[in-house]
């Protein structure tokens, strides 16, 4: 399910092949890729289990000792819950808003303009876009036009919305605007592989038997979307949960808005108080798995590729 | 055409004309959506040209200097080359293991199909600052030095998953019929694969390397956890962020997006001639 719903659309699946058994080859097709993704994925997970374990020592630079000190991850719990639960707010927040702006765009793209194959393949393009571009850019490009300096603030104030003293970079608003954004593309293109799919006639058919248009699209057309909104709110929720970017103060982020993924860089890349960082990310991840599976589950889907 | 397919065109036609009152909404909100979600790539094109130094921020005038002079600020040069190469590195790497496993998925029966799964999803299920962190750690742990192979290692890592999930579909929606043919025409293994599988799937390949090389060109949570001083591009935008970007990072940004979207139109282009050609 989920992500099977990004791939390019117009990729029926032909007769099912009958599986041969096993052997020899598979286990060599196999074996390198897994093996690799044991190496780099699963190795690295224990090691950062092991290590959140550890006592960091203050005496060397970035060094701990190996032990079973739970402790670290009630201090790091006590400390940083408000950024953690500030990352699950912005994360779902950026989701929601994501998927209100994309749906419709998903929608005219894969529906409405479905036999206009030019039009089609131009506004895709327009879709992927921005992943042509340096994300990190495309938000600095966002600071300066939200700046205070930017046209955005200067055109707020003359207006009378926002006060002399107020800042847009810097807020909250700011960082899921940011969030929104970048997620925007991860949003639409599953959304649309889903409509892309949509038979038109089960529309057609909900209107000739005098359905509104608004209970045609309820019961219809947005039911038969779910798998792409399923894996298009996997793929903003998730990232976005754990983004330090959007959120760091050289770009949309103040002093106000750090989230997880910034506490933990810093205390990996700067601090070096590794024991810590990697009780984080271990809650992180634990936090994420929880929601996933239970997402998962409603959706009742068991195939997860 | 028959009569009751002219008719089924002709009823089509009628519903379509018979369009609800707000039916222009739809098409301005997208219009307005598109015009915003591009604001930033236009703001960084044009802000290429700007006749500025060190920090591009206000804008001072028309100048192509910048174009003209991209390696004048060597570290801005030095990391798109890096860029480039982990890139094509880990592309090939992963697109090679990844086209092995979708192809071992769709193909044959073997027990732990589940925990197969599992493993693959799992990569991209997971926030890439706990990637970071895990593979900065592992790499701590048994000392190894952060640097451009430590780099490719990690985009290697987190591309080949997205390699299977676009390759298995192809393999997906191969015709068995097609290989059957081929040994029915005593094609060896090796000649039905590569004279028949292969040509079908390389659409796939081709798609999944375009995707894994742009996730790698454009990654920067991992690559920040995994490079110690080497810069790719998005790790010297994000240190030179604090104290300015030079204009040349928007030439080379803008560079890049133009070969892109030209080489993605070209890609559509040829795609619908084939598909024109194949239903003739």
């Amino acid at each position: 399910m989920a992500i099977s719903a990004l791939v390019p659309a117009g990729t029926q699946v032909a007769r099912e092949p009958e599986r041969r058994r096993g052997g020899l080859i598979a286990l060599a097709l196999l074996v390198p890729g897994l093996a690799y993704l044991a190496l780099f994925f699963l190795v690295p997970f224990v090691s950062l289990l092991i290590t959140s374990f550890g006592i960091n020592d203050t005496a060397t630079y970035g060094g701990y000792y190996y032990a079973f000190y739970w402790q670290n991850y009630v201090d790091v719990i006590a400390q940083y819950w408000p950024q953690f639960v500030r990352s699950f707010w912005y994360a779902l927040l950026a989701t929601v808003f994501a998927l209100l702006i994309s749906y419709p765009i998903a929608y005219f793209i894969g529906v409405t303009i479905r036999e206009h194959k030019m039009l089609r393949n131009l506004l895709l393009v327009l879709v992927i876009a921005p992943f042509f571009i340096s994300f990190l850019l495309r938000t600095l490009a966002w600071k300066q036009i939200l700046s205070d300096e930017g046209p955005v603030v200067g055109v707020l104030q003359a207006v009378g919305l926002m006060g002399a003293q107020d800042h847009i970079t810097g807020t909250g608003f700011a960082v899921v605007f940011g969030l929104t954004y970048n997620f925007i593309p991860f949003m639409t293109l599953p959304i649309f592989a889903s409509l892309d799919r949509l038979d038109k006639r089960l529309i057609e058919a909900g209107n000739d038997l005098y359905a509104s248009h608004a209970s045609t699209f309820w019961k219809v057309t947005f039911p038969l979307s779910l798998p792409g909104v399923i894996s298009g709110t996997l793929l903003t929720f998730i990232p976005a949960a754990g983004d330090y970017v959007n959120a760091s103060q050289s770009f949309l982020g103040g002093p106000g808005t750090a989230m997880i993924g910034n506490v933990i860089q810093s205390k990996f890349l700067i601090t070096v108080n590794y024991p810590q960082a990697a009780a984080l990310s271990i809650l992180l991840m634990a936090v994420i798995v929880v929601i996933v599976a239970f997402y998962v589950r409603r959706s009742g889907t068991d195939d997860l590729l | 055409m028959t009569a009751v397919e002219t008719s089924t065109v002709r009823m089509r036609a009628a519903a379509r004309r018979r369009k609800p009152a707000g039916s222009w909404l739809l098409p301005t909100y997208v219009t307005v959506a598109f015009l915003i979600l591009l604001i930033p790539i236009a703001y960084t094109f044009a802000f290429s040209f700007n006749d500025a130094n060190r920090s591009n921020i206000s804008w001072n005038g028309f100048t192509l200097d910048n174009w003209m002079t991209v390696c004048a600020q060597p570290e801005v040069c030095v990391a798109f080359g890096n860029s480039l190469l982990v890139g094509a590195v880990s592309t090939a790497i992963a697109t090679t293991l990844g086209t092995m496993i979708a192809l071992a998925l769709v193909r044959y029966r073997f027990r732990a199909r589940s925990a197969i799964s599992l493993l693959l999803f799992l990569p991209m299920a997971t926030p890439e600052v706990v990637i970071g962190a895990g593979l900065a750690s592992q790499f701590l742990t048994i000392g190894v030095a952060k640097g451009l192979g430590t780099i490719i290692i990690a985009h290697t890592m987190f591309c080949l998953s997205f390699v299977v999930v676009t390759v298995r579909a192809r393999v997906l929606s191969l015709d068995p019929s097609l290989e059957e043919a081929g040994r029915d025409l005593y094609g060896s293994p090796r000649a039905v694969f590569w004279r028949i599988t292969f040509p079908l799937l390389l659409p796939g390949i081709v798609a999944a390397a375009l995707l894994s090389f742009s996730l790698s060109f454009d990654d920067f949570i991992i690559t920040y956890f995994t490079s110690g001083t080497v810069q790719t591009f998005p790790v010297y935008i994000y240190v030179a962020a604090q104290r300015g970007i030079p204009p040349q990072a928007n030439v080379i940004a803008s560079a890049v997006f133009l070969i892109a979207i030209a080489a993605t139109l070209i890609f559509q282009i040829i795609s619908a001639r084939r598909a024109s050609r194949l239903r003739r």
